[in-house]
């Protein structure tokens, strides 16, 4: 297999352990910055996919303002420490 | 959820991951070639670059109803959440000195930084949702630093709403005018339309996105 | 094995957990925290297909797909956040209520 190929299956590992953490995580507060650091990984699939643009748009606002946005509304829902639903 | 509920829900994605799997490994080995047509037809849209080719000319129509989309859901979150004025900074520190100063050094870079992706967009990667997700995130960062607050803002903020769909439908629909589809663009200008709609659009998307934000963190004023 | 096939086994993962995080979480916001999973698994897909055939310029129409999903599900996003805090406005809770027991 192509040496460069490598870096992909560490990314592709990465993104669904990352993706399985995020739910798992039991404080509120913990999923949502795994899920911005998700969203960053993302982009970097973006990026080894050559798909520039999709990096930019995917950094900016899937991972950024989504994570903003969440955040926010747990702030304002009451508190960041709910537990989660252990699976 | 029940034990026996979370069994069956993960029998059923089972499934359906298997079909997905098939259909994954059962992709035909040559694809159609969109990438050939798109470069092909390229130096009739007006841009050099073939993804704002696409989004901005070829599938115009997408990106129309796209920018449609996010004003509605401005719209919505500013009906559903619009007695709630107050933003929580309001209520923390007075001025938050080091959050303050950040905002007045990245503000103007942020801004620089926007248009500069809009307007590479025609050449390279960039383009309008990624320059509007810029000013986005600088109306995110001014409403956390307490600089943007209030119902005064909001009115500001809604005049440029519907801006960047207003001149996208706009635009193509007084191409029209000489005898073309809508969306056609007349290939000389083909390149000033697209920079045009994309300023409208980078601007509104700014705004939707703060707008969004504020939908989302601000309070209830205390009655 | 080529990079688009590993980039599409890692898709399927991710929308079957989204799937999966969306129908058992009952925290409003972590339900839509993985309905934001399944959504980029789905954009995954495509641009692992667009980028299928090796040494070739990847097919820009999936890319301009992808780009108008990703603003829809931020905007979709933010809907449903809004939509959150009035059902705990409404409810003081943040997780659906129960379904309601038919009467017999």
């Amino acid at each position: 297999m192509n040496p460069a190929l490598w870096v992909d299956v560490v990314l592709a590992v990465m993104l669904v352990g990352l993706a399985v953490a995020v739910l798992r995580a039991r404080e509120l507060f913990v999923s949502i910055m795994l899920f911005v650091a998700w969203g960053l990984l993302l982009a970097l699939a973006w990026a080894r996919l050559s798909a520039p643009d999709v990096a930019l748009a995917e950094a900016a606002l899937g991972a950024g303002l989504t994570g903003a946005l969440l955040l926010g509304a747990a702030r304002a829902l009451g508190g960041t420490s709910t537990k989660g639903d252990a699976p | 959820m029940m034990r026996l509920h979370r069994v069956i829900l993960a029998l059923l994605l089972a499934a359906f991951g298997w079909l997905l799997a098939r259909a994954f490994v059962s992709l035909p080995a040559s694809p159609p070639h969109l990438a050939d047509a798109v470069t092909a037809q390229m130096d009739q849209s007006g841009v050099t670059h073939p993804l704002t080719a696409v989004l901005l000319n070829f599938r115009g129509y997408d990106t129309l109803l796209e920018i449609g989309v996010l004003l509605l859901a401005g719209l919505a979150a500013l009906a559903v959440s619009g007695s709630a004025t107050t933003t929580p900074r309001a209520e923390l520190l007075d001025r938050p000195a080091v959050l303050l100063g950040l905002v007045r050094v990245l503000m103007p870079v942020l801004v620089v930084v926007a248009f500069y992706i809009l307007w590479i967009g025609s050449y390279r990667p960039g383009g309008a949702f990624q320059a509007g997700s810029i000013l986005g995130a600088g109306g995110v960062l001014l409403v956390l630093a307490g600089v943007v607050d209030g119902a005064r803002v909001r009115l500001a903020l809604r005049m440029i709403l519907g801006f960047g769909f207003l001149v996208f439908l706009l635009v193509s629909a007084t191409v029209m005018a000489g005898g073309r589809a809508l969306l056609e663009y007349p290939v000389p200008y083909a390149g000033l339309l697209i920079l045009l709609i994309e300023c409208a659009a980078t601007l509104s998307i700014g705004a939707i996105l703060t707008l969004l934000f504020l939908g989302v963190v601000a309070k209830e004023e205390a009655s | 094995m080529n990079q688009a096939e590993i980039y599409l086994a890692a898709a399927l993962g991710i929308m079957l957990i989204g799937l999966y995080g969306l129908f058992t979480q009952p925290h409003l916001l972590r339900k839509l925290i993985a309905l934001n999973l399944f959504g980029s698994g789905i954009f995954l897909v495509y641009v692992a297909v667009a980028r299928r055939i090796a040494g070739e310029t990847p097919d820009p129409v999936p890319h301009a797909m992808v780009l108008t999903g990703i603003v829809i599900s931020v905007s979709a996003t933010a809907l449903g956040l809004v939509l959150a805090r009035r059902v705990k406005t409404l409810t003081g809770g943040t997780e659906l209520p129960p379904p309601v027991e038919p009467e017999p």
